[in-house]
């Protein structure tokens, strides 16, 4: 009992990262129906840039509290992957926009490559290890807990919650919404399309960026190719719960990371990767359009 | 009423493709005015409709709001000079609640008076009210017609521009929707640009009216002349309702 619910909390932070992830596909396929494969290498890029942000504020301060380093380290890279997302977005996909419906999946696996190639160029090949910067683990009924695991559904809670309160309270949300629904009509009513598109990319970056920074505290080392699987894991996430649905991202997420848990703790870790997407292939026989997912007819 | 002249279209040809939709079309509508545009289907009048909010956009001739040429104008900044639109097909949208449809009505004007504006929308359309929190898909044709002129009205326009708000509704409704434009025409003096096949009703509501073929402008004159034209009874009324 005590190895299952273990497994569990471990399931669940990983959940966290995907969800984290997988929010960022959804939403931008929810706005403009486009796969955006070069998403997990932003995820990745955003763990570099926490990486460096780490090693530069290690280097100059020793002593500061490792609150503090871990929200700067969050703080830069969502600034920086936002960069990245929003110049990706107005330089390879919005000059495509209105074109063939694969010319953007194509663009974006290209985008995927340039993304992963370009660090492996100006950072190395090599894995780059941190040195553990949290290593408190707490024994809660024989079930150990990390502190680690603690700060990550923490950071995750809140920003779900901030994120929920954007996309259905504000204006910006409302406006993000209706783009999604039907772009011309909200063009009527004076919404900036090309403009509300741009912030979803900055958002789905934003969560991407937390996610990586996490993703590098969690398992303290990251390689120029990490964009890849985490990415499709998150991909992989998105479409189980639904792709568009932002709630279906956070729990195909969930889904994934407790999958995986469960299957490294009980059969194989080496299939691990097999179970998530057998699941998948399963679900989507099921429910073809994800679990939260709505069928794809909608005009009436 | 005094002749300013608020919406100018000049010369207006649109395409679709190699389709010429729109043939060189010339329309005004003075402030003040309730114009009617009447004709069969696929004359090109809900192309004129999207024409002026530049989507899709001219390829030739002119089109001035308030003096200001906004032919090249994107679609949000056109709309932001205070045109709003309840366009062909309504485009409710379906997965936000009657409330939030409005308030994206309202967007445009920053949700400076919503409360206000949104109290005199239910007294307007009071099956709204009662809706409020249900989903936009969720309406019945005609609620989705009231819900998008009431979202178009939310944005406190200059000139409304109204496509076939009478399609697909009972004939009561669509006296009810008549009368509340007649009278926001008369109380605020809002300008109503408004497209129908149901000419009759359209020509006796508007001050003036205009007779769409083939992407042309055939005809024009007050409601009440087009009304007494042979031709446009032959063509559009007779059959029709009396």
């Amino acid at each position: 009992m005590e190895y299952f619910v273990q497994q569990l909390v471990n399931g669940l932070t990983l959940g966290s990262i995907y969800g984290l992830i997988a929010i960022g596909y959804t939403m931008v396929y929810g706005i403009i129906g486009m796969i955006n494969f070069a998403h997990g290498d932003v995820f990745m890029i955003g763990s570099f840039v926490a990486l460096i942000v780490f090693l530069v504020l290690t280097a100059i301060f020793y002593s500061l509290p490792v609150v503090l380093f871990l929200l700067i380290m969050m703080i830069v890279a969502m600034l920086t992957t936002s960069l990245y997302s929003w110049t990706i977005e107005k330089v390879a996909y919005r000059p495509l926009r209105g074109s063939f419906r694969l010319a953007p999946l194509i663009t974006a696996i290209g985008m995927s490559i340039v993304l992963s190639n370009f660090v492996q160029v100006t950072q190395g090949p090599r894995n780059k290890p941190i040195p553990p910067m949290i290593s408190k683990v707490y024994d809660i009924f024989g079930i150990s807990i990390s502190q680690k695991q603690i700060v990550i559904v923490l950071v995750t809670v809140a920003l779900l919650a901030i994120f929920w309160y954007l996309v259905n309270k504000t204006a910006l949300g409302r406006a993000q919404r209706a783009c999604e629904q039907d772009r011309k009509m909200a063009a009527l009513l004076g919404v900036d399309v090309d403009r509300t598109i741009s912030i979803t990319f900055i958002m789905g970056a934003s969560l991407a960026a937390v996610a990586g920074s996490l993703y590098l505290m969690y398992y303290g080392v990251v390689v120029f190719s990490d964009g890849f699987v985490p990415g499709v894991k998150a991909f992989t996430a998105a479409v189980l719960g639904g792709i568009g649905s932002i709630p279906g991202a956070v729990l195909g997420g969930l889904m994934i990371g407790f999958i995986e848990s469960m299957w490294s703790a009980y059969f194989s870790i080496d299939y691990k990767d097999v179970a998530a997407f057998s699941i998948l292939a399963i679900v989507l026989i099921f429910l073809p359009s994800g679990i939260l997912g709505r069928p794809e007819v909608e005009k009436v | 009423m005094a002749a300013r002249t608020l919406l100018q279209v000049e010369g207006v040809q649109t395409y679709y493709g190699n389709i010429r939709a729109l043939n060189g079309v010339n329309v005004s509508v003075n402030e003040g005015e309730i114009v009617a545009l009447i004709g069969a289907n696929g004359a090109g009048k809900s192309t004129l409709m999207m024409t002026i909010f530049g989507s899709p956009r001219a390829r030739a001739g002119k089109i001035t709001f308030s003096g200001t040429d906004i032919t090249e104008m994107p679609t949000h900044e056109i709309a932001r000079m205070r045109i709003a639109q309840s366009p062909e097909g309504r485009r409710i949208f379906p997965r936000m609640t009657v409330m939030e449809n409005l308030q994206m009505g309202a967007s445009l004007d920053k949700m400076r008076h919503f409360n206000e504006d949104s109290e005199k929308v239910f007294t307007l359309f009071p099956r709204l009210k009662e809706r409020i929190a249900q989903r936009g898909g969720t309406l019945s044709g005609g609620e989705q017609q009231m819900l998008s002129i009431a979202r178009a009205l939310m944005a406190r326009p200059k000139l409304l521009l109204l496509d076939e708000p009478s399609l697909g509704l009972a004939p009561l409704i669509v006296k009810q929707i008549f009368d509340a434009i007649r009278e926001l025409n008369k109380t605020e003096g809002l300008t109503v640009f408004l497209v129908e096949q149901n000419a009759f009703g359209a020509l006796k509501l508007a001050n003036r009216g205009y007779v769409m073929v083939n992407g042309n402008v055939t005809l024009s004159g007050s409601g009440v002349e087009l009304l007494a034209n042979p031709d446009v009874r032959a063509a559009y009324l007779e059959g029709g309702r009396h």
